[in-house]
């Protein structure tokens, strides 16, 4: 199970494939909304995909602050680190 | 971006989405001439999408007592129930709440978004978690942030995926609510509730139902999904609204949990908004009764259900998962939703339309809402109708 930063990096990728244009790499910058254009229904699909990759529980609330990829990510590890 | 810079930006989205001229939403009627027939425009219509189950809002009985109500406590208590706003008619329609569903205390509210809001946020704070399912009404995803308690949602209808993330919580789960529906408001699918009451059984949970969809609907009384099942007793909190089945405007929580009275005095919605009018208790309560005495009216508004259900499916439309007073016909594009929305209209009917994202998944939705006051004549209208437009919109 992946628990430290770079590995949570690497597979959330790889769940942001589905939604990234061929012209744009994914990068910790990657701004989510304004350039993978995940609107907030898709961002919550996105959410219980990555809840069940990494069996946690991420809170509505703390979405509220997550606009790139590294804050999605630090997000992710932040809760895992609290397990 | 400035704050009108993001209102102008979503008149854009809706000038792109919607035809010229075309009132989608916040359509205007201009006249009602019963609780099934009003005109819009020039064109007289049918009602499909008023969630008038019952048919009662003409109900010789509730418009009687409201005329009374006025006549005798005037149009309005231009007070909150904590201030000069509580009246024996609020004090009494709390009473036969509670004792409709046997429980031991009822809280009346001014709307039903205000009865979610005002009960989820008195009931759950920060540091506790509140579960709800992905599909959950906007006033339950209003309260849980008026709360400002941790929101984890569940995949839709899944026990299972409820369990897991109760799991994933630990000792937590004990201070967790749970929130579902009767019957969900967008597919008419009902919560699995015998599956979401062993579970937050053995996770020591608290279950809230919201049977907004499902008052007056389900069960021989009418209680809802918890008659149906036999799960009274199982339930927490229930809520609900007046503004479906029982043909006005309110909202209600009961509970055998006495602790429920305490919301009165930390809960902001109910704190700070003025309580329903003489007219709209009054009516409530004269419409309760007959919600109660409704078997009739339940078997004629499943009678109605069923048989639109079966022949919309027949026809080949994408329905929600099973026959139920709420009838969601499933599109893949918001221009084929359109166009099946104005087709209806044209020919004499009124539903409700809902766009991403409003519906569920991406799709759109034209949602049908039975009443037990359609005849047969006007369910085999609205089943032509489509049928019709099927041939003109979807098959050419």
């Amino acid at each position: 199970m992946a628990s430290n930063y770079d590995d949570i990096l690497q597979k959330l990728n790889e769940h942001l494939k589905q939604f990234c244009p061929p012209e744009i790499e994914i990068t910790p910058d990657t701004d989510l909304i304004n350039q993978l254009a995940i609107d907030s229904v898709k961002l919550l699909n996105l959410v219980m995909e990555i809840e069940d990759e990494f069996d946690i529980s991420v809170p509505l609330n703390a979405l509220a602050d997550v606009q790139t990829v590294h804050e999605l990510a630090n997000l992710i590890h932040q809760i895992k680190s609290a397990q | 971006m400035s704050l009108l810079d993001k209102l102008d930006a979503i008149a854009a989205a809706r000038k792109a989405l919607l035809p010229e001229g075309v009132e989608v939403f916040g359509t205007p009627i201009e006249e009602v001439y019963s609780s099934t027939v009003a005109k819009i425009g020039d064109r007289r219509v049918l009602f499909l999408g008023t969630n008038n189950y019952l048919g009662l809002t003409f109900a010789p009985q509730c418009l009687e007592a409201a005329h009374k109500a006025i006549d005798s406590e005037g149009t309005g208590t231009t007070g909150s129930r904590m201030a000069n706003g509580s009246y024996s008619g609020h004090r009494a329609l709390e009473r036969e709440f509670a004792e409709f569903y046997r429980c031991h205390s009822c809280i009346v509210f001014t709307t039903g978004y205000q009865a979610n809001l005002a009960t989820i946020s008195g009931l759950a704070g920060a540091g506790d978690v509140i579960l709800i399912d992905g599909d959950s009404h906007a006033s339950i995803y209003d309260g849980c942030r008026l709360s400002g308690a941790e929101i984890i949602r569940f995949r839709h209808n899944d026990a299972q995926d409820l369990e897991k993330r109760l799991r994933r919580l630990g000792d937590r789960s004990r201070s967790a609510l749970i929130i579902v529906e009767g019957i969900y408001s967008m597919l008419g699918d009902r919560t699995p509730l015998a599956e979401i009451v062993r579970i937050k059984t053995t996770y020591h949970s608290t279950l809230l139902l919201d049977e907004a969809h499902s008052l007056g609907v389900l069960g021989q009384t009418g209680q809802g999904l918890v008659e149906e099942t036999g799960l009274l007793d199982q339930v927490d909190f229930i809520t609900g609204t007046f503004s479906k089945s029982l043909g006005n405007i309110g909202g209600y929580c009961v509970s055998n949990h006495p602790q429920l009275d305490q919301l009165r005095y930390v809960s902001r919605p109910y704190i700070f908004t003025a309580s329903p009018t003489p007219a709209t208790i009054a009516s409530t309560r004269a419409a309760l009764k007959l919600l109660r005495e409704g078997v009739e009216l339940r078997r004629q508004l499943w009678s109605n259900a069923r048989t639109l259900y079966a022949r919309l499916k027949e026809l080949g439309y994408q329905l929600g998962p099973e026959p139920s007073p709420i009838i969601a016909t499933i599109l893949d594009t918001p221009q084929e939703a359109i166009a099946l929305w104005r087709g209806l209209l044209e020919h004499g009917i009124y539903v409700n339309l809902m766009l991403p994202p409003a519906a569920p998944e991406g799709k759109s939705l034209v949602r049908c809402s039975v009443s037990a006051a359609h005849s047969s004549e006007q369910i085999d209208f609205i089943g032509e109708t489509f049928a019709v437009l099927r041939k003109t919109i979807f098959e050419h």
